[in-house]
């Protein structure tokens, strides 16, 4: 039976993470010192108190860097260690290095740092008006919006402020760094991305990459917030090591982890947006001012994938998005499931709702109307091929009553009380491939030992999301033997060179076809020399259910059998795997171009009730269709779907970051940070529809980022709930919809004759 | 002093090297090097420290599923402490829990896996529902936070074990055994340690009584002590556990009297029949009050003398009209009695000597002809801190009109606030719109929410008048026309 494989040593406890692994003699444990202020210039760092501290080893500022002092992945704008500039509260200025992690923390309470305080940005329009662009704008355009806003019959326009997430991994962040002979070292850490942290690990230290050696087990969690933030940690530990010659730990607390990293970004956008009587959409307008935070990070690639999906899963003529990476000094946004595509998707939605009411349809009438079908062209170029939008929604709509449904929510309604029902339509669209070309390659490294079993080694990362499991099916399907001969290594930079991130949705997609080319490879050697001992031509020989199989039937060499002959015949037993997804481009100059392998497609229907006296509510259910391509491991794509979506409706609903006006996060524990838990999530239903797809392995498609974006549906089904207790009740369209906003809203129609809860 | 207990099935002897105020998770992880059990929040809030903690009664050993952050070493003495390790079959086989939770793909990323299959295993031995329950499972995993998987895929766990273990089911027999976890041994289901702990537990001689005349931390539940000065309490040395003691953990109800151990914890307090005769919807109000292993240590006095102004047991105490009784530390008999709406005297400050701890509760048993309502509106329904919360304590006629009245609202003000002069104004109206309405406007003048993380000023206020509102519109319907308060959107349910 297939299986989320891991989970057979997680139930039992035994699952190591970075720091479950017994500590070596004379461990050191790192603390970082972080800004107190959000923005200041670093007048005077005062370390000593720190450094008399029994038990403390170092204290360690830019200074103890060999190296560059340097670690942003797509622009060289982000210091390990400040030097002269702090940017946001949390901005590492300091480390402390001591025997155990208490005496650190106690020392880094007595590094004093002396600041010119300035005032910080948090809003990313005041940034984006202050001239404070991490890279220029970005626009995307299609046809001419002027011209069809000429034409529209309606013209809606609107705001939207969509606020960011906390990835809330249960790990946090953490690291552990150990010298090895002459310079070169062993960073375990627990990072998406073994590659990013190599490079900047190097960086730091002045090495080759070749003597930093990077190791990940798993993760517990990661969902894009151990992508490129992973790194600093890596680098703190390392360096650490570097400089006390002792292995180095770093754990960051959650409160650390929440203030000091980064998360999904906020937006605030503007929409106009042309329709024709009838529902058509004609021209689309939207200007996405995206908080970044301090430093670049990963948040011009965000953007990018924002641009892209500017108008989810609709065809629309006329299209310009403008789209600019505003810098504040919030900590450096971050990479987050979905990327950019949800903020977006969030905008048009917004727009397709305010223009249902202005036209007095519904939204999912202009949702189907205008839904993408093969050969329509998307704003930036590609045209699309084996849509599923239509399908999804269609089936949807037949295999869940819809129609039903949204009777039974006005009927509900209508009996009045202190309860209303809401329902919405989410159709998402979502394109596969990191949208920088050069990313969309991998590389596997499979062994065969003596005794049949198997070692595979990929640049792909478990963080639960469970491409071990899937690349162990791929493995054991493509060599025709049973699937607990295969065991997935810890990825790790010396088996497999120059990984992408394990990120984008497509770490399946690419390490499984860089598997299934180690295979082929290796399944040519094994079996020619199967062949010539059997004297038959190689192509009437293939392997399946542990066999080698003749013409379709059983021969007596078995898999084990096959490997020790092989071994004996000096045939090399090791491949190494390639992949890179063909037929990708994209030119920045024009905006245009094939970005994407292919899109994955669905609809999710989402009904809740709000309780009107109170302003709290219950996710009732979610019901959707999901295109799957034709799955490896249904276990893990469901999995997958409803935690993607989980977290899409956490996002949209209960969980919010509070900052104030100095850009403090007030919302820094999890008893002020609130993730969904068991009784806030509804009920799903879940449909998928098979689908072919030429590029993921055995035609499987990507699952990881797109069920997120169905948790938008949480939102607009609430709005429509309110709506429902009085449609004259003001839901601007600001995220997340709290009880707080939800009672705000109810409230918004109060005439002078409710006596006022505030006072006189 | 040594303290002794048992771990899984291993016997432990603590020195004085290892603080009374360590706590039992890093204890566990840095000593034992047991990192099955992990950190994710240490504050209560996620469940990933999960374990379970037993103690033995008249042969048989009671478990309790507690945080391992919140809890310190220093109240293991006597008692069985289980990890996730200690739940493992030998070999690598997989006990039932475990293996639904692998069939359904209740398992991702495995951070908060142990904790949940603690907990879930915690149902399986001592779940006290006639038959076993998806509902029981979730309700045992309330403290139990997951990132990755939605829950969909450990409910279904949940389901297969219910029906596993139900009637009709493969293990029912085993439910209902009177020595459950015994049945389940001998089935090859639990690890067969488990077995003789309630005799090993017996072997283990009580501590002496305290005679600690000061202290530098006294814990109790530790569930918000921890979280504050999480950093200095394992550190020190002169730390008073109290939870061990049985003394100060009770219920009585004599006459029209009801007095409650300062250390009875929340679970304790709203099990008992006494109180769930006198207060029916006290378990529904647990669920919003906090998750169970919070609920197994936090202790009544410890919300009291916390002084959040939004305690949810402190408003329900204020609105009972409960009153204090503090003794002194240094164990003399001086006691003295307070009423708790005048304990506060400002944020955090109390009418308190430091010495003093609640030794007591003492309220007026709640009478047949009164209600008792429990309104709390948090950002998240379960396993949050409130944004407003609010009780009241009802005593109305057949005419719908009030003879006595108690209302509490806690998130409007510095203290957690008994409504002194809008309960007085209560007695003697009849309840219409127009009570309602004097109710709310009254309130409005005793209220003084700030904004902060959990809500703005103005929320707040209009919550706080909405809550006020819900007592009655749950307690008397018939008498409640909310359409007439608040507006036509709320008219009576037209049946269709």
């Amino acid at each position: 039976m297939k299986r989320h494989y891991d989970a057979i040593h997680h139930v039992r406890g035994e699952s190591i993470y970075v720091d479950d692994v017994a500590p070596p003699q004379g461990m050191l444990h790192a603390v970082v010192v972080g800004s107190p202020v959000a923005k200041a210039k670093i007048l005077k760092l005062d370390v000593s108190a720190a450094l008399s501290l029994d038990g403390v080893s170092h204290v360690l500022t830019h200074t103890d860097i060999p190296g560059d002092n340097q670690i942003g992945a797509i622009l060289p704008d982000e210091e390990l260690l400040a030097m002269e500039h702090v940017a946001y509260i949390g901005h590492p200025v300091a480390v402390v290095i001591a025997r155990d992690f208490e005496t650190a923390r106690l020392a880094a309470k007595l590094v004093t740092i002396e600041l010119e305080t300035q005032r910080p940005i948090v809003d990313p329009r005041e940034a984006f008006e202050a001239g404070e662009l991490i890279v220029p704008a970005r626009t995307f355009a299609m046809g001419d919006v002027e011209q069809g806003f000429a034409s529209a019959d309606v013209i809606v326009e609107g705001t939207c402020e969509i606020a960011g997430q906390e990835h809330l991994y249960l790990e946090t962040q953490r690291a552990r760094a150990t010298p090895q002979e002459g310079d070169r070292l062993t960073v375990c850490t627990s990072s998406q991305s073994p590659y990013a942290v190599q490079k900047a690990v190097a960086c730091i230290l002045k090495l080759p990459l070749h003597k930093v050696e990077v190791d990940v087990r798993r993760l517990g969690g990661g969902f894009g917030g151990k992508e490129d933030q992973a790194t600093a940690w890596a680098c703190i530990a390392a360096l650490g090591a570097r400089i006390s010659g002792k292995p180095v730990q770093i754990v960051l607390n959650r409160v650390d982890d929440l203030q000091m990293t980064g998360k999904r970004h906020p937006y605030s956008a503007d929409f106009k947006l042309g329709l024709m009587r009838d529902g058509t959409l004609v021209s689309y307008d939207a200007k996405l001012y995206q908080n970044s935070g301090a430093r670049a990070d990963l948040s011009t690639a965000v953007l990018e994938r924002s641009l892209f999906h500017a108008t989810n899963s609709y065809r629309i003529p006329h299209v310009k998005v403008m789209a600019a990476c505003c810098r504040t000094n919030l900590q450096p946004h971050t990479a987050f499931r979905g990327f950019g595509g949800p903020q977006a998707m969030f905008v048009i939605e917004s727009a397709i709702a305010k223009a249902a009411e202005q036209l007095g349809m519904t939204r999912e009438e202009i949702q189907r109307k205008n839904m993408l079908v093969d050969g329509d062209v998307f704003h930036y170029g590609q045209t699309i091929e084996r849509a599923q939008g239509e399908t999804c929604w269609e089936d949807a709509m037949q295999g869940f009553e819809f129609e039903g449904l949204k009777q039974e929510v006005r009927a509900f309604n209508a009996r009045k009380g202190r309860l209303r029902k809401g329902i919405s339509v989410m159709p998402v669209c979502f394109g596969i491939s990191f949208t920088k070309k050069f990313l969309n390659q991998a590389g596997a490294l499979l062994h065969v030992y003596g005794d049949g079993s198997v070692s595979l080694s990929t640049g792909g990362v478990e963080m639960g999301q469970g491409v071990n499991s899937k690349l162990r099916d791929i493995a054991a399907q493509a060599l025709g033997i049973r699937s607990d001969r295969v065991f997935l290594e810890a990825t790790n930079t010396t088996r497999v060179a120059n990984m992408s991130p394990s990120a984008a949705s497509a770490t399946t997609d690419l390490n499984g076809n860089a598997t299934l080319n180690a295979v082929e490879q290796l399944l040519e050697r094994l079996l020619g020399m199967v062949a010539q001992k059997m004297g038959v031509h190689p192509e009437r020989l293939s392997m399946q259910d542990d066999l080698v199989m003749m013409d379709g039937q059983p021969t007596d060499w078995s898999w084990p059998r096959v490997a020790t002959e092989a071994y004996l015949n000096r045939v090399d037993l090791s491949a190494h795997g390639f992949y890179a997804t063909p037929d990708l481009d994209f030119d920045l100059e024009t905006e245009k171009g094939r970005p994407f392998a292919y899109h994955v497609w669905g609809t999710a229907i989402t009904t809740v009730t709000v309780d009107c006296l109170r302003g709290t509510y219950t996710m009732d259910r979610v019901r959707l269709t999901h295109d799957l391509g034709r799955p490896i491991n249904p276990l893990v794509d469901l999995g997958q779907i409803e935690g993607g979506l989980a977290q899409g409706i956490g996002w949209m609903t209960l969980e919010e970051l509070a900052y104030n006006q100095d850009g403090r996060l007030l919302s820094s524990a999890l008893s002020t940070y609130k993730a969904p838990d068991g009784d806030f999530l509804p009920e799903v239903d879940i449909r998928w529809i098979q689908s072919d797809n030429p590029t993921g392995p055995y035609g499987s498609k990507a699952v990881g980022e797109p069920p997120l974006m169905y948790g938008i549906g949480a939102w607009f089904a609430l709005r429509d709930a309110i709506k429902g207790f009085d449609e004259r009740c003001e839901v601007p369209f600001h995220s997340p919809m709290t009880p707080e906003r939800v009672l705000l809203a109810l409230c918004s129609v109060e005439t002078s004759d409710v006596p006022s809860p505030e006072g006189n | 002093m040594s303290i002794e207990f048992i771990l899984n099935a291993q016997h432990i002897t603590l020195q004085q090297d290892v603080p009374a105020g360590r706590l039992t998770l890093d204890w566990l992880r840095d000593h034992q090097r047991l990192t099955g059990t992990k950190e994710g929040c240490k504050e209560g809030d996620c469940g990933a420290c999960s374990v379970m903690v037993g103690d033995e009664v008249d042969g048989k050993v009671i478990y309790q599923p507690v945080t391992s952050c919140l809890m310190p070493v220093g109240e293991l003495h006597g008692r069985h402490l289980i990890t996730i390790e200690g739940l493992n079959l030998p070999a690598q086989d997989l006990n039932p829990v475990q293996q639904a939770m692998v069939d359904r793909g209740g398992s991702q990323c495995g951070y908060c896996t142990p904790g949940f299959i603690v907990s879930m295993c915690w149902y399986l031995m001592q779940g006290e529902d006639e038959a076993p329950t998806q509902r029981g499972f979730e309700q045992a995993t309330s403290g139990n936070l997951c990132r990755c998987t939605g829950y969909g895929s450990i409910w279904r766990a949940s389901q297969d074990l219910a029906t596993a273990f139900g009637p009709g089911g493969e293990f029912h027999e085993l439910w209902s055994a009177p020595d459950r976890i015994h049945a389940l041994i001998e089935h090859g289901l639990l690890p067969g340690y488990l077995g003789q702990i309630g005799a090993r537990l017996q072997a283990i001689p009580a501590l002496p009584a305290s005679t600690r005349q000061s202290a530098d931390f006294v814990i109790a539940g530790g569930t918000d002590l921890y979280v504050q000065r999480g950093e200095e309490i394992p550190g020190a040395q002169e730390v008073e556990v109290l939870n061990r003691r049985p003394d100060m953990s009770y219920i009585n109800v004599s006459g029209s009297q009801v007095a409650v151990g300062g250390l009875t914890t929340f679970e304790t307090f709203a099990r008992d029949p006494q109180i769930q005769a006198m207060i029916p919807s006290i378990m529904h109000d647990m669920e919003l009050i906090a998750s169970l292993p919070i609920r197994n240590r936090a202790t009544i006095a410890g919300n009291l003398i916390n002084a959040s102004p939004i305690g949810d047991m402190t408003a329900l105490m204020l609105a009972l009209g409960s009153r204090v009784v503090f003794q002194d530390l240094s164990g003399g008999n001086t006691r003295r009695t307070l009423a708790l709406d005048e304990l506060y005297l400002g944020y955090k400050q109390l009418a308190k000597k430091p010495d003093e701890l609640v030794a007591e509760l003492q309220f007026d048993a709640i009478q047949d002809d009164e209600v008792v309502s429990f309104e709390k509106v948090s950002k998240r329904r379960c396993l949050d801190i409130a944004t407003v919360n609010s009780a009241a304590r009802l005593r109305v006629d057949s005419d719908g009109k009030i003879l006595e009245a108690r209302l509490a609202v806690g998130g409007v003000a510095a203290i957690p606030l008994f409504l002194k002069q809008t309960s007085a104004w209560l007695v003697g109206e009849t309840i219409s719109a127009a009570t309602l309405h004097g109710m709310i406007k009254r309130a409005s003048q005793e209220i003084s929410p700030i904004s902060d993380v959990r809500g703005s000023a103005r929320y707040k206020s209009l919550l706080a008048r909405q809550l006020l509102l819900a007592h009655f519109e749950k307690c008397f319907p018939e008498l409640t026309d909310l359409s007439r308060v608040l507006g036509p959107q709320f008219a009576a349910e037209v049946t269709p």
